[in-house]
């Protein structure tokens, strides 16, 4: 009798086939690499962000790895999706032993994958431009970055699944422009105007950088950035599995 | 029944859509209470007009539609939420193809194929449906034949039990419709249920053990092709088919008891219990007005006949 492959072989396999999709794409390299690159580069040159750290590298590097998972997760993924369930390749391929939740799980692992690539290029360029992480909160960055990336990566397949592959498409790209301008991502919510502070900083955006920032400036935990991180995680997921249409 | 093992079972599936904004938030009923059976080894077609409910008949038997009343049983399953083992035994061609377009189309062949514990040789397949010609072009460079032939091989890749094609035949040239055919009838011999969609007669008439004609969401005539065609017709029931200049009239006097119709300029079809005699009274009916045909044929009746008379209307 014909016999599916086993599930992990399923998911790794569609997992490395997507993140060799993602890397492919032109302008998903502009979005994952160049982009975190410049705007690393514009921070460490200019006095955006003095005050808020030691040096101007050190608040920087972690703002710009939130950025990447904002990159990757949610635009980049969204968008992959978005065109996937344009095409069909959605419905093809659930309809194989990888079926609908090997596909997420699928989109998942390409996620992580590329994400690992971007903070060994990304953080490398950081640690080269004289970024000196706290070690000791190595373990809180790792555990927020993760949930950052789930948070995003729900919300990214909350967009994609929900509207037409075009909108999409503006949409995620869009929000990638305003969070990492005005969403607490690069520039700390605490440097906003008062008005619009404690909205920002309920953003995952805003979660995500300020618990990078905790953990690689001062080493410590920053419990409340992993909480709004889950929350968006669990309702944007939620939301998904609810509303998500696959074709 | 007509089968000796059931690969699919529905009975009363019904689907309703919507809520349409358009009419005014009403749902819509695509299928109402479709009765169906596909046997292992045989070619199972499901034959109706655009918007009969083929399509929908089949997403709710791959279980990518959930039905909203009815039930459906694949290989003893409910194919909604199936398990990757059921998943394993059955291939699905969808019909706009569900390829992506950047990818190239021996790496989503490899890609699929490693889905399978044991899936048929990738190089093997690809020669058989001559996509290693076009294998290192990206698919949305290729022709709608060529895409055609990599969703079936796509479809065919797992060694699967079931198979379900639809529109199998859409964009394909001659010759790719022939490779694709003798597929079809050798996978049906090695004993694969094959349940496929047309809206091209003779689709059907050519591959089909046996056929469902749908219409407005129902399976409104189902038997086998010999079934079908032999019907309520008379044994001298023929199609008379002859091509000459557009526009002639035939006299109402002449062949009264036959139906007479021009279904393209030029081309006319007398239809009915044809005898020698009238024949040979059309014959002198040329001649008289100066005719010679350039084509002049004569079959039994076809599936296009039943459809005509089940359907009332035309499907091409």
């Amino acid at each position: 009798m014909t016999q599916a492959a086993p599930l992990a072989r399923r998911v790794l396999r569609h997992g490395g086939y997507e993140a060799a999709a993602m890397l492919r794409n032109g302008e998903q390299l502009v979005l994952a690499v160049a982009l975190p690159l410049l705007a690393l580069a514009g921070l460490v040159a200019t006095p955006l962000l003095d005050g808020f750290g030691p040096s101007r590298i050190d608040t920087a590097a972690p703002g710009v790895l939130a950025l990447c998972v904002m990159s990757t997760a949610f635009t980049g993924q969204g968008i992959a999706t978005g065109f996937d369930r344009r095409y069909g390749v959605l419905r093809f391929l659930s309809t194989t032993p990888l079926g609908r939740s090997g596909l997420v799980f699928g989109k998942a692992a390409a996620v992580a994958v590329v994400l690992a690539l971007q903070v060994v290029l990304i953080g490398g360029a950081a640690v080269l431009m004289g970024w000196r992480p706290e070690l000791a909160g190595l373990p809180w960055a790792v555990l927020t970055f993760a949930l950052g990336a789930a948070a995003f990566t729900a919300l990214g397949l909350l967009v994609a699944g929900t509207l037409r592959p075009e909108a999409t498409l503006a949409v995620t790209n869009l929000l990638w422009i305003v969070l990492a301008a005005a969403g607490g991502i690069i520039l700390p919510a605490a440097g906003l105007p008062a008005a619009v502070e404690p909205f920002v900083r309920i953003l995952p955006s805003s979660a995500l950088g300020d618990g990078l920032r905790a953990a690689f400036l001062e080493g410590s935990f920053h419990p409340l950035s992993c909480l709004i991180l889950l929350g968006w995680a669990a309702v944007a997921s939620a939301a998904a599995v609810r509303w998500f249409r696959w074709s | 029944m007509h089968h000796t093992a059931a690969a699919l079972v529905i009975e009363g599936l019904t689907k309703d859509f919507g809520p349409v904004p358009s009419l005014d938030g009403r749902m819509v009923r695509v299928l109402d209470g479709v009765h169906l059976e596909a046997a292992m080894g045989s070619v199972t077609a499901i034959l109706g007009a655009n918007g009969a409910g083929k399509t929908t008949t089949l997403e709710c038997a791959q279980g990518l539609q959930r039905p909203t009343a009815g039930t459906v049983r694949l290989l003893g399953e409910n194919p909604h939420r199936a398990s990757p083992r059921l998943r394993a035994r059955v291939g699905v061609m969808l019909q706009d193809g569900g390829l992506p377009p950047s990818v190239k189309p021996m790496a989503l062949l490899r890609h699929v194929a490693s889905m399978y514990a044991d899936p048929r040789p990738v190089d093997e397949l690809a020669e058989r449906l001559g996509i290693d010609d076009f294998g290192g072009t990206s698919i949305r460079r290729l022709s709608g034949g060529q895409k055609q032939r990599l969703a079936l091989a796509c479809a065919l890749i797992g060694r699967p039990e079931v198979l379900f094609l639809d529109e199998p035949s859409a964009g394909l040239d001659p010759q790719s419709r022939t490779i694709v055919f003798e597929l079809i009838k050798e996978l049906r011999a090695a004993g694969l249920a094959i349940i496929l969609t047309t809206h091209l007669l003779d689709d059907a008439q050519k591959l089909a053990d046996y056929v469902y004609i749908m219409e407005g969401g129902r399976t409104v005539a189902q038997g086998t092709v010999a079934d079908l065609t032999a019907g309520a017709a008379p044994e001298n029931f023929r199609e008379l088919r002859f091509q000459s200049v557009p526009g002639l009239e035939i006299p109402p006097g002449l062949l009264p008891h036959l139906h007479r119709a021009e279904p393209e300029p030029g081309h006319y079809l007398v239809s009915g219990a044809l005898t020698a005699a009238d024949f040979a009274a059309l014959a002198q009916w040329w001649d008289s007005e100066g005719i010679l045909p350039v084509a002049v044929s004569m079959a039994p009746r076809s599936l296009e006949d039943v459809f005509l008379d089940i359907a009332g209307r035309s499907i091409r």
